[in-house]
């Protein structure tokens, strides 16, 4: 995003991992001048009320994103293959545990 | 170009038309971005400079119980103001631009916020009334066409309740109290019935950006609409606490099957918003003070990430 003018501080986003056994998941942004002043201010901004075990802070200039566009033909290769969804195939009446 | 230009206005338009969310890197019209940007700086100005008149009772709560909620609160206000701000650079603007457009009043914030909280009553009644309203408003903006607008209010109504049922409970504490304490959460109730109904904006007919941010799904409901819906809400409200509404005119319509109430003083309302309320200069120049006595803070802590090499930016 913007990487700002005179002195602010760079972009961080958060990712939040709820309870033991999920994965994290992505809360929002913020700013902050270095990792671990990320984190903590992602504790304060993010999980007021345990919303989290566990917090990721990626500087967010360093996220790769696949296009620019979300709805880009990037993703076209898989629009055309039904035959890898377990409904493509069909099975006569009865048949059980398939 | 142009046949671009309409071929990404067809896909937006049919983004909007199948209810998708708009996401920051696609296309869209640049009224569209310009709009969300003044709508959710408003918004975001709204939450940080909110959190000046109830700070102003954190030292006087009157109980340990009070004070710890009270500062949850407000904490949450900032909290709030936060996940708006970093919505809003989603769409392209800056925190510093953002900042330096409230501090020189090119930005607003609500023009509730512009009066005073003279007792501690006005504490609760900002929770019930004030914070109420602003759900009546913020419900509908989860279901917003922008994805991190609509994704940022989902956060914020779920903390809201707490923040209005605590303003409800500390008013009923009150009005079941001594005669005082009664009065004094009757009378925070009779300054701040009217300036809550003015948040849900002028009337439809003189709404300046309402009928292009519905059509955009920005808005989902008009402003008299949720006007409507929160007065219906309130009167029953209101005699569970025993406080009467300063209207003379509110009372049960059977034919609409709505509460009637009385004309909005609109005047009041325009005077507010033009900076002549009766804390406009006060909620501004507090802020840009604590933004300055701030700044050694902020250089302090880019020194010293500079010199440990992290690479932030």
């Amino acid at each position: 995003m913007s990487s700002g003018t005179s002195g602010e501080w760079p972009l961080w986003e958060v990712f939040v991992r709820g309870r033991r056994g999920l994965s994290h998941t992505h809360a929002g942004s913020l700013h902050a001048p270095d990792a671990e002043m990320a984190l903590r201010s992602a504790r304060d901004l993010y999980t007021r009320r345990s919303e989290g075990v566990s917090i990721w802070v990626v500087p967010s200039n360093r996220i790769t994103a696949s296009s620019p566009d979300e709805k880009d033909p990037f993703f076209e290769p898989a629009a055309d293959k039904p035959y890898r969804h377990p409904t493509f195939y069909e099975i006569p009446e009865g048949v059980r545990h398939l | 170009m142009a046949a671009d230009a309409e071929a990404y206005q067809t896909v937006f338009d049919a983004a909007l038309a199948a209810d998708e969310r708009i996401e920051p890197r696609d296309w869209m019209p640049d009224e569209y971005r310009a709009s969300l940007v003044r709508q959710m700086a408003q918004h975001a100005h709204s939450e940080i400079i909110g959190m000046q008149p109830e700070a102003n009772w954190i030292s006087r709560a009157p109980s340990l119980r009070r004070k710890a909620i009270l500062m949850a609160k407000v904490q949450d206000e900032a909290g709030h103001g936060l996940y708006l701000y970093s919505a809003a650079e989603t769409l392209g603007t800056s925190r510093d631009e953002l900042l330096d457009k409230l501090h020189s009043g090119r930005q607003k914030y609500s023009s509730i916020f512009n009066y005073p909280t003279l007792t501690w009553a006005d504490v609760g009644v900002i929770g019930w009334l004030v914070d109420g309203a602003a759900i009546t408003n913020q419900v509908p903006l989860c279901r917003c066409s922008y994805g991190p607008y609509a994704r940022a209010m989902v956060r914020i109504c779920k903390e809201e309740s707490f923040h209005q049922r605590q303003g409800f409970e500390l008013l009923l504490a009150l009005s079941r109290g001594t005669e005082a304490q009664r009065a004094m959460a009757q009378d925070a109730v009779d300054r701040w019935w009217w300036p809550s109904l003015m948040m849900f904006g002028p009337p439809d007919e003189a709404s300046a950006h309402s009928a292009q941010s519905m059509a955009w799904k920005i808005k989902r409901h008009s402003n008299d609409e949720l006007r409507q819906r929160f007065v219906d809400i309130c009167v029953p409200q209101a005699e569970a606490l025993g406080l009467t509404l300063p209207d003379p005119d509110l009372r049960w319509n059977e034919d609409r099957g709505h509460y009637d109430f009385g004309p909005i003083d609109w005047e009041e309302f325009r005077q507010v918003l033009r900076g002549n309320g009766p804390c406009n200069t006060q909620r501004i120049s507090q802020r840009r003070r604590a933004h300055e006595e701030g700044a050694w803070v902020r250089e302090a802590a880019a020194a010293y990430a500079a010199k440990h090499g992290e690479a932030g930016a």
